[in-house]
């Protein structure tokens, strides 16, 4: 039996202890222990990964196992994990233990809540640790349409149309992606023999560039739909307002997230000469999305929304920084991955606390909210620091590499698009800012929120989870960086390779 | 007699002696104990389910027309558990007043129209491909119109008698075009003088005209909602699962093998067909609120995929068109199996109607969304996988195109699958439909349904074993 399968069984086994319970008390006791065992497996698995590179294990993949599904197809369940996966692993596992606290009060059908909620994140942590693309968008559907319940029957405002636009326009993607990875299996043995959805194996053949040039763009934008690439990124404002806390936090942190993973796993390393060919296209699409994104923030008056259109903004960065397609920029898109989606995950935990309180997210109708809830406050302006690129947080970390990265360009072309890209910090300084002056500071504006009661035990457990690994990621970033690059440096290799 | 025959039509004898059982011990039967009848026909029925599936060496009878071996087994067997299931779910159904006196030949009807349905499973030449889908076709008329009081039910009877009656007509003709053409009703013989001839093409055009309007593909598929909405529930699933799926095999059989010097024509009928198939079926299904006429449409839908999947020939498509059919069994009995449960308790049949349904009958409600989500193939729910290998084989020749045209119109029939799953989770009623408690037969059947979704896609065996076996008729 191989670790990491406990990865996909943990959440399967809590699923089936809360069908077990009768109430929100147990449900969520339940949840919290289930998913604090996943937190510890990937405590766990980050100091394996590092103690067996240590010991200088330098495989491409760890951890390994192979088991056979349907042979005739030559499909597996191939699983194993490198670098990237561990942190990506490792942030899964922190968001979701802190969304389990954020919906601690979650009194409505609450069972049924927990249940849809872990589901989402088996399909999350499958899709990491899989190397097969049939396994791979297996979980990757799963992901999906526990969405559709979750801001349906628990969202807020226009729930169910959002709930719809994002279910249908992510399966759309998915349907895109599926004519991908058959276009992949079916010109993976371009010199006989059998097909296979394996990606290492695929990464060993050269796909006929006719085919790359086809099947890399239903790739890219099956994948980059769930990243938000513009103009597929109307779902994203609408679906993380209504979801509820937890359901925002792990989409907008972990599941834009597995967007822009896929398009670098599967679209970029698997048919990079196709990449290179069409990467304009996709460099100016994810240029818009960075300020475009930063622009719809400032103009936004609903907290949710300021943060939704942000993460356009930030998974923009991700895509476009892996289309630079040089070690530096993609070294800085991981880590952009890992530091977004903590803080946007801390965000959204923040604006569902505040929420809960104020019964508003217009920013109009709030101010001098540091006087009465100093806590949650002053972690709202960590957040926003961070968001903005303050060093000793990861957000400078990561946005830094990926400048130092797409700035090695020294054509015309993605100089203009750097230089584009890079207007982008101006402007999400603006943004946040003025949220953390309307809202946090000056005098009390609504005289009801003088009675408002400070962060309880749990969202404090919740948000401070979060915070430390941010710091963590801002003050010791070498660490995950060299873990990033060990990994990256294979990758890197064969792209190469090809490329020249 | 020979003994090798009993065995190699062990399923079709079977059949008839069930059949002819049950017809003995009704006449013997007064009226007021006419529902024993119920539980007398559910266990001879299981019994020969039972028996059909132990294994018997392949054959040939009359000098090719019948053919028996694994592949036409097991389909039967498949067909077999369908029925198995639908009269499971139908014993709420015929339980009502109304409906006592019938019993006995509810149960005939049926198992006589499945008889048809072996014998052209089974066929080895035209002739009793033809007389096979006949058997199948004329008693399923008198099913239709079963609710002899509701002009609807008899509508519905007269519509299929008189199109299914034109469609044969054309099927026959195209039939005898090929005859003339090639001087054989043989599969095997007429298969090596097949060229694209006029006189054959013309021939194949009629054929396929007329499987399309068994099979429900647009544009031979207006027939199908009015019937579906008119005929009582659990005929309605009997017609778009066993009827729809033994006609699709044989259809793949006959194109594999007859036509299989002409792979081009038929190919390019097929992808037009496909494409229409599918989006005009998604499209209408958009806007229905019968719960009948909405699983009609969806079902004509699914035909259109099961188009892209033959798409694949050779063994590939044959495979993933049995997988698929397989599945579609258990997925769309189940959500027939709820809207009839419910139907039964409450007369409950529109979308609308369902409002609420959660806090008043979770199971039910989580068994219709997991069968909606089987049917919009998501995972890990079986549909999913059925759908994938659809696609794929029609992957391995190239057709990438209509692939993604298929995928598209999926994503399309998500949004009304949705839309059942909103009625029944998210919107709220008033006036819910009150909780009930559904039969021991009908639970069992739902039973059934739900670990066949949960399991054959995770099972890689079975898929490897149709696999193994497809090849075996053409």
């Amino acid at each position: 039996m191989n670790f990491l399968n406990l990865f996909v069984a943990v959440p399967v086994l809590t699923i089936i202890g809360i069908l077990f319970t009768k109430d929100l008390k147990g449900a969520r006791l339940v949840s919290a222990v289930g998913m604090g065992i996943q937190l510890a497996l990937a405590v766990f698995l980050v100091f394996f990964y590092f103690s067996i590179r240590g010991a200088g294990n330098l495989h491409e993949m760890i951890l390994t196992a192979d088991y056979h599904w349907y042979p005739s197809l030559n499909i597996h369940y191939f699983i194993g994990v490198d670098g990237i996966a561990v942190a990506m692993i490792a942030l899964t596992a922190i968001v979701i233990f802190a969304g389990v606290f954020a919906s601690w009060q979650m009194e409505f059908l609450s069972r049924e809540f927990f249940i849809s909620l872990i589901l989402l994140a088996t399909g999350v942590f499958g899709f990491f640790i899989s190397l097969d693309l049939f396994t791979m968008f297996l979980f990757y559907e799963l992901a999906v349409i526990p969405m559709y319940l979750l801001i349906g029957i628990w969202g807020s405002g226009p729930k169910e149309a959002s709930a719809m636009k994002l279910t249908l326009m992510l399966m759309g993607g998915s349907a895109l992606l599926l004519v991908g990875i058959l276009g992949i299996y079916f010109n993976s043995a371009p010199n006989g023999g059998a097909y296979t959805f394996n990606i290492l194996q695929i990464a060993k053949v050269h796909i006929p560039i006719a085919a790359q040039r086809f099947f890399f763009p239903l790739t890219f934008v099956g994948f980059g739909v769930l990243g938000a690439l513009f103009p597929l990124h109307t779902w994203s404002p609408s679906g993380h307002a209504s979801a509820p806390t937890a359901v925002s936090m792990l989409h907008a942190g972990v599941l834009m997230k597995l967007g822009a993973y896929g398009c670098f796993r599967v679209a970029i390393f698997l048919m990079p000469e196709a990449a290179t060919q069409m990467a304009w296209i996709f460099i100016i699409l994810t240029s818009i999305s960075v300020v475009y994104g930063a622009l719809g923030a400032i103009m936004q008056k609903d907290l949710k929304f300021i943060n939704a259109y942000s993460s356009v903004s930030h998974v923009g960065l991700i895509l476009f920084a892996l289309l630079m397609m040089n070690k530096i920029a993609m070294d800085g898109a991981i880590l952009q991955m890992i530091s977004h989606g903590l803080m946007t995950a801390l965000f959204f935990a923040l604006i569902g606390m505040i929420y809960g309180r104020t019964h508003t997210r217009d920013i109009r109708e709030m101010g001098g909210l540091m006087k009465v809830i100093p806590f949650l406050a002053v972690m709202y302006m960590v957040a926003g620091f961070a968001s903005l690129g303050l060093p000793g947080f990861s957000g400078f970390v990561a946005e830094m590499t990926i400048f130092v990265g797409a700035f090695q360009h020294s054509d015309l072309f993605h100089r203009v698009a750097s230089v584009v890209v890079v207007s982008s910090i101006v402007i999400t300084a603006v943004y946040i800012l003025r949220v953390v002056g309307i809202i946090l500071l000056g005098p009390v504006k609504n005289k009801a929120h003088l009675e408002l009661k400070d962060a309880s035990w749990h969202e404090k457990l919740s948000t401070a989870t979060l915070l430390v690994a941010i710091v963590g990621i801002g003050v010791l970033p070498l660490w995950l960086s060299d873990t990033i690059m060990g990994s990256l440096h294979p990758i890197m290799e064969r792209l190469v390779a090809y490329l020249h | 007699m020979d003994f090798k025959y009993i065995l190699l039509m062990r399923h079709e004898l079977l059949l008839l002696l069930v059949a002819l059982i049950i017809l003995m011990v009704d006449l013997f039967t007064s009226d007021k104990k006419k529902f024993r009848l119920i539980k007398f026909s559910l266990l001879l029925f299981t019994i020969a389910t039972l028996v059909g599936f132990i294994p018997v060496k392949p054959g040939v009878l009359f000098g090719g027309a019948f053919q028996g071996n694994a592949l036409t087994d097991f389909f039967k067997d498949i067909l077999n558990v369908a029925v198995l299931i639908v009269f499971l779910q139908s014993d709420g159904y015929l339980k009502k007043i109304e409906n006592t006196g019938k019993t006995g030949e509810f149960f005939v009807l049926i198992i006589l129209t499945l008889l048809g349905m072996d014998f052209m499973v089974s066929s080895g030449d035209f002739l009793t491909f033809f007389i096979g889908l006949e058997t199948a076709s004329i008693p399923v008329a008198g099913l239709v119109a079963f609710d002899r009081f509701k002009s609807r039910s008899a509508e519905a009877g007269v519509k299929l008698i008189l199109l299914s009656a034109l469609s044969s007509g054309v099927l026959l003709f195209g039939i005898s075009l090929i005859y003339g053409a090639t001087g054989s009703i043989y599969f095997s013989d007429i298969a090596k003088h097949v060229t694209a001839s006029p006189l054959i093409i013309l021939g194949f055009i009629f054929f396929l005209s007329g499987m399309g309007f068994k099979i429900s593909l647009v544009p031979f598929h207006l027939w199908t909602a009015d019937v579906y909405e008119g005929a009582p529930i659990n005929i309605t699933a009997y017609l778009s699962v066993v009827s729809k799926g033994a006609a699709v095999f044989i259809l793949t059989i006959i194109l594999y093998k007859v036509f299989k010097n002409v792979t081009d024509l038929w190919e390019t009928s097929l992808y037009v067909l496909a494409v229409l198939t599918m989006t005009v079926g998604n499209l209408f299904a958009l806007r229905q609120d019968n719960i009948k006429r909405f699983l009609a449409f969806s079902s004509i839908a699914q035909a259109g995929f099961i188009m892209v999947g033959i798409m694949g020939t050779g063994s590939l498509g044959m495979t993933s068109v049995v997988y698929f059919i397989l599945i579609y069994v258990f997925t769309n009995l189940g959500a027939f199996g709820v809207a009839s449960a419910i139907s039964s308790a409450s007369g409950v049949e529109t979308i609308s109607g369902y409002n609420g349904l959660y806090s008043t009958n979770p199971r039910l409600s989580l068994i219709m969304m997991l069968a909606l989500f089987s049917l919009a193939g998501i995972p890990p729910i079986a549909g999913f996988f059925g759908k994938f290998f659809l696609f794929t084989s029609a992957g391995s020749q190239g057709y990438f195109i209509l692939i993604l045209i298929g995928v598209l119109n999926a994503t399309i029939s998500l949004y009304y699958y949705l839309g059942v799953v909103k009625a029944m989770f998210i919107n709220k009623s008033d006036t819910p439909i009150p909780y009930f408690r559904s039969s021991n037969f009908m639970r069992l059947s739902l039973l059934l349904c739900v670990a066949g979704l949960f399991s054959i896609g995770f099972i890689g065996g079975i898929f490897e074993y149709i696999m193994s076996i497809s090849h075996l008729l053409f």
